[in-house]
């Protein structure tokens, strides 16, 4: 538990003090959200309908910008092949680093996105939605991202190749998202999406560093 | 305790390099690794800490408790020195010793022996490569492992730091402790033995040389 805590603390130590990563995200998260009103027109209704989708949207492309660097610098610097010399299992280095990622960059995009919510006309009722379900689901990007990570770990181009392998495997967080926010919104209160949400995110956190972990091994070879 | 090879066989992509290579070393016991570049020796060492699995024959550490793989029980040391440029000396070593389990309290007295002390408060990132190797090393003495696998374990090293591993590793073999190094220079053991390996020649594939 102590090399888990140990690896999780220097991960977010590192994050925070390089900053670039973070930087990068918060800021193209910025701008794509800036963007869109100017692509869209300004029909403040239309806006203010579309806004949770286009906030969650633009979080996910902004998240998958870091997922790149997730294990590119310990293989580079030689910390992954200590790493894996430890007593902990490389499942738990990937859920330490997923946990890191969710920590320092998902985290910080879900508490920006109701400021963003603002540009894009986003009802006041709508901010708490928005943020539950995105706190709720995000740990799936943050731990399915470390498969993508992990397979294209070597490749050239391979943060290209993540958007094509993780992109898709984002699909139900993104529909379920948006359905949880209007069942939040309507009478019903939380719904089913919710719980499907949050069911997404607790399998992403089990099963996701198996199949890191097992990409990871393979590419120590 | 006691590292056994049986019968290892290696390929990287279409290329063999090790054929029906066997050795043992015993507690104590030294082995270096020489040859020519590309014939194998780091590959070897990563075969020997469990990253990649011999096509054929296995690796094992006999006498191991709960049946611990050769990787949990090793110090690997490679090219890459595992040192965070982002974080200071101080830190990448109070990091490691935490994730190797070691004892935290040794830090101090571990960076005093390796001459890191005085830049203890620099980012790695500013250290020379020398300075970085060191740095590396210190993993060998923050946890206790039986095994040390060490690839070119003196390169950038200067001459005082040269001696000052060399002295580290004859206590690590004194004290019952088992290291296989692949090296070019001379490592300043007392006695070590030298297992050259050969480039595996087409039919006849003979990557063993002799065990002098």
């Amino acid at each position: 538990m102590s090399a888990f805590l140990a690896l999780l603390a220097r991960d977010l130590r590192l994050a925070f003090r390089e900053g670039s990563a973070l930087g990068a995200a918060l800021g193209f998260y910025l701008i794509v959200v800036t963007m869109l009103p100017l692509g869209l027109g300004p029909d403040m209704a239309l806006l203010s309908r579309i806004a949770p989708g286009l906030l969650w949207l633009a979080l996910l492309l902004s998240a998958l910008l870091t997922l790149g660097r997730l294990f590119e610098a310990d293989l580079e610097d030689g910390s992954l092949d200590v790493m894996a010399t430890g007593t902990l299992p490389l499942e738990a280095v990937v859920v330490a680093k997923g946990l890191a990622h969710w920590l320092s960059t998902a985290l910080p995009l879900t508490l920006l996105a109701p400021m963003l919510g603002l540009m894009l006309n986003l009802d006041f009722a709508a901010f708490p939605p928005l943020v539950a379900t995105m706190l709720i689901g995000t740990p799936a990007i943050s731990f399915i991202g470390t498969i993508g990570a992990a397979l294209t770990l070597r490749s050239r181009r391979g943060s290209l190749l993540i958007a094509l392998l993780v992109l898709p495997l984002y699909v139900p967080t993104l529909i379920f998202g948006i359905g949880a926010i209007a069942s939040l919104l309507g009478p019903g209160g939380a719904g089913p999406s919710l719980m499907i949400l949050g069911a997404i995110s607790l399998g992403a956190l089990v099963l996701a560093p198996i199949a890191a972990a097992a990409a990871l091994r393979a590419q120590l070879g | 305790m006691r590292l056994v090879a049986d019968d290892i066989s290696i390929s990287r992509g279409e290329r063999r390099l090790i054929q029906g290579l066997s050795f043992a070393v015993d507690a104590g016991e030294a082995l270096v690794l020489t040859g020519p570049n590309g014939v194998g020796k780091t590959t070897l060492l990563r075969v020997l800490a469990g990253f990649i699995p011999p096509n054929a024959g296995a690796v094992r550490l006999e006498g191991a408790v709960d049946e611990a793989s050769v990787g949990e029980l090793a110090h690997y040391v490679g090219h890459a020195n595992g040192v965070k440029a982002g974080l200071t000396v101080r830190e990448n070593a109070r990091f490691w010793v935490r994730y190797l389990v070691g004892d935290v309290s040794n830090v101090e007295a571990v960076l005093e022996n390796l001459y890191l002390a005085e830049i203890a408060e620099v980012p790695a990132g500013y250290l020379s490569a020398g300075q970085k190797r060191r740095l590396g090393l210190v993993r060998l003495l923050l946890a206790e492992r039986p095994l040390w696998l060490l690839d070119e374990p003196t390169a950038a090293l200067d001459v005082a730091s040269q001696a000052l591993l060399s002295g580290f590793m004859q206590r690590h073999l004194d004290g019952g402790g088992m290291l296989v190094a692949a090296t070019h220079g001379p490592l300043g053991l007392a006695d070590a033995r030298i297992l050259e390996l050969a480039p595996a020649i087409s039919d006849e594939a003979m990557a063993s040389g002799e065990v002098s």
